[in-house]
């Protein structure tokens, strides 16, 4: 009872807090000083028409790697809590369990209609998956989200075919290859260019091309790759038949 | 309806962020299943992701993306901020991560103790 009127305390606390935020909030009619600058300079200075990619990858390039860092722990916390730890006594009764319970509510195979439209769709899913980090620079998008749509591709797989075989070596080289090759681009900023993943190592080109803006096509696939097979990875874990670490 | 005219349209993402995080924190406190902790937690940091965007809105802007619509001369005043944009891209991301992990824990729990009631996992409870 005391906790429960502990809650209400605090959230009624929490929301007058809110309502004097929100009813003492103006809209700004200006950019402020900062994205002034980024507004003003990064397209002359990035070569990126897309000003959040701008912002992502390079002017905050270490945040980006940072964030890139925090996912691929996580992806690495899921792997080490979901793998299957030595059986033990415990585990088989428990594992028996499992297995009654999956046979009780045992779902039957796709239909052929979801088999066909799975195999004809998702290459279209990854393509688009491509599209969008390739072209990062220029439209919405970027590593990030191309990444995830790739995922969502390997969720759909997972889902209308259950039983097809995720190769976890392909996904660790990938994953390993595309971080690597992030940060010797990043490296190579500090020596070529103006200092960690300045995207001037390669010619800027023209404004609004394909191949434009340095090196931000680049760092996008690789980060689209890393993302894309490292949440791949963390779906296929949290499937319930368990196959050896790789 | 004279009042509605002086909402600001950043205003209404606000409160409904704001709203959002309430509701989260909410659950995250009251409820006793995980899942519905977790269910939550991604609440709250929906909420705080909308808050961030809607700070980030410049009057009339239109998206960071210089094209033929926004020439680069005229970018300085039609766009919103770019910085908050791209700080909730990152947000996403990690509370994506979080929400992973949390979810794993969920699984590894269930796998031990048969059960998601958060009450019932009490041995370790100082």
């Amino acid at each position: 009872m005391i906790k429960r009127l502990f809650i209400a305390l605090v959230m009624v606390m929490i929301a007058v807090i809110f309502i004097n935020l929100a009813a003492n909030y103006h809209e700004s009619t200006s950019l402020s000083p900062l994205a002034y600058y980024y507004a003003d300079k990064g397209p002359v200075e990035v070569g990126a028409a897309n000003l959040v990619t701008a912002v992502v990858v390079t002017y905050r390039g270490l945040d980006t790697l940072g964030e890139v860092t925090v996912l691929f722990i996580s992806a690495a916390g899921v792997g080490l809590l979901l793998r299957r730890t030595r059986r033990t006594q415990d585990d088989e009764d428990l594992e028996k369990g499992d297995r009654a319970e999956e046979t009780a509510g045992r779902h039957k195979p796709a239909s052929e209609i979801v088999e066909t439209a799975t195999q004809l769709l998702l290459p279209m899913v990854i393509l688009f998956g491509i599209y969008v980090f390739l072209n990062g620079h220029l439209s919405p998008g970027g590593g990030f989200q191309g990444g995830a749509i790739i995922a969502s591709g390997t969720m759909f797989l997972l889902l209308a075919l259950p039983e097809s075989h995720v190769s976890r070596l392909l996904i660790a080289i990938t994953e390993s290859i595309s971080g690597f090759s992030y940060v010797v681009i990043g490296v190579l900023g500090v020596i070529m260019a103006g200092g960690f993943l300045d995207n001037r190592i390669m010619g800027l080109g023209t404004f609004g091309d394909l191949f434009s803006a340095g090196a931000i096509p680049l760092i996008y696939v690789f980060v689209g790759l890393k993302v894309g097979f490292e949440l791949s990875a963390v779906l296929d874990r949290f499937r319930k038949e368990d196959t050896g670490p790789l | 309806m004279s009042f509605l005219a002086d909402i600001q349209i950043s205003q209404i993402v606000l409160c409904s962020g704001l709203g959002l995080v309430l509701i989260g924190l909410w659950g995250m406190l009251t409820q006793r299943h995980i899942i519905r902790m977790i269910i939550g937690f991604s609440l709250l940091d929906t909420g705080i992701h909308m808050v961030m965007v809607s700070i980030g809105y410049v009057t009339g802007g239109t998206a960071p993306i210089i094209n033929d619509d926004v020439p680069m001369a005229e970018a300085v005043s039609r766009i919103v901020d770019p910085v908050p944009s791209a700080l909730v891209l990152t947000s996403i991301v990690i509370g994506l991560g979080v929400t992973a992990v949390m979810l794993s824990f969920a699984v590894r729990i269930y796998r031990t103790r048969r059960t998601l009631m958060i009450d019932e996992c009490t041995e370790s409870k100082g």
